[in-house]
């Protein structure tokens, strides 16, 4: 079970993630997108979920990773991220809930290069029981 | 001129095994039911199924085509409400279409539909592009 005492607590991210050229071109080539000056908008989510995956499993949370699905996704995008973008990322745990014997939980990711937000985006997991 | 209601031309993706494993390699996620059969249909699912994010990430490609790249897209969201499920050897459809459902000045906000294999697998998928 997910301790419900994280609902609503923002946790760091436990390192400064770069964003290299050859990871956006190696995102860009899987969908056949040629012009690989900007990362196409979904990138972000090879950041966020790691850095979920790294949060949401430690023993004070408890998210069991081998039983998670991802059940909807959305993105703000302030601006493209680019190569060279260094990121500190924070996840919030914004609700938790239980349905059908699965555990629900919404977590919003906030990516900042410096002081500047580039990335938010919100993943609701579903936490198969 | 672009309006409330208006069509925009379908865009048919494709997906086999091999762009599984690319997407894998390219996103981190190596979770083992996109790419291992046995055990996929050990967890309970019909085969080897896509990453939601990389249906998603092709339906982006097909927004950022119609925004003039990526630069313009500044929201995406969708559900994933249905797998879509990738035999061994075979490339299965991935089938976007989308419309427009509002416009702001020069921000125009896209319903998009993805099918595959005729079967709705992206729920309240909407798009937000500068244009």
């Amino acid at each position: 079970m997910i301790n419900p005492d994280s609902v609503g607590r923002t946790f760091k991210g436990v390192e400064h993630v770069t964003v290299t050229q050859s990871q956006i071109d190696a995102f860009a080539a899987v969908i056949g997108e040629t012009d690989t000056s900007v990362a196409p908008p979904t990138f972000s989510i090879r950041i966020s979920l790691s850095q979920y995956e790294s949060i949401l499993t430690q023993p004070e949370i408890g998210v069991d990773w081998t039983r998670l699905v991802h059940g909807d996704q959305k993105f703000e995008i302030f601006r493209p991220i680019v190569a060279g973008d260094v990121f500190t990322c924070s996840a919030t745990i914004e609700t938790l809930r239980v349905a059908a014997g699965n555990e629900i939980v919404s977590v919003r990711s906030d990516l900042h290069n410096g002081t500047e937000l580039v990335v938010t985006s919100w993943s609701t997991l579903v936490v198969r029981g | 001129m672009i309006e409330v209601g208006m069509a925009l031309p379908e865009k048919v993706f494709y997906i086999d095994r091999a762009l599984l494993k690319a997407y894998a390699d390219a996103s981190g996620d190596q979770n083992p039911i996109h790419q291992n059969e046995e055990f996929a249909l050990s967890v309970g699912l019909p085969n080897v199924i896509s990453h939601g994010m990389l249906t998603m990430a092709l339906a982006g490609k097909y927004v950022t085509e119609w925004a003039g790249g990526s630069a313009n897209v500044r929201e995406f969201s969708a559900r994933f409400i249905k797998p879509v499920i990738v035999p061994a050897g075979e490339k299965v459809d991935l089938t976007v279409v989308a419309t427009v459902s509002e416009v702001d000045g020069n921000s125009v906000k896209l319903d998009i539909t993805a099918t595959s294999a005729g079967v709705k697998v992206l729920g309240m998928a909407k798009a937000v592009v500068v244009k």
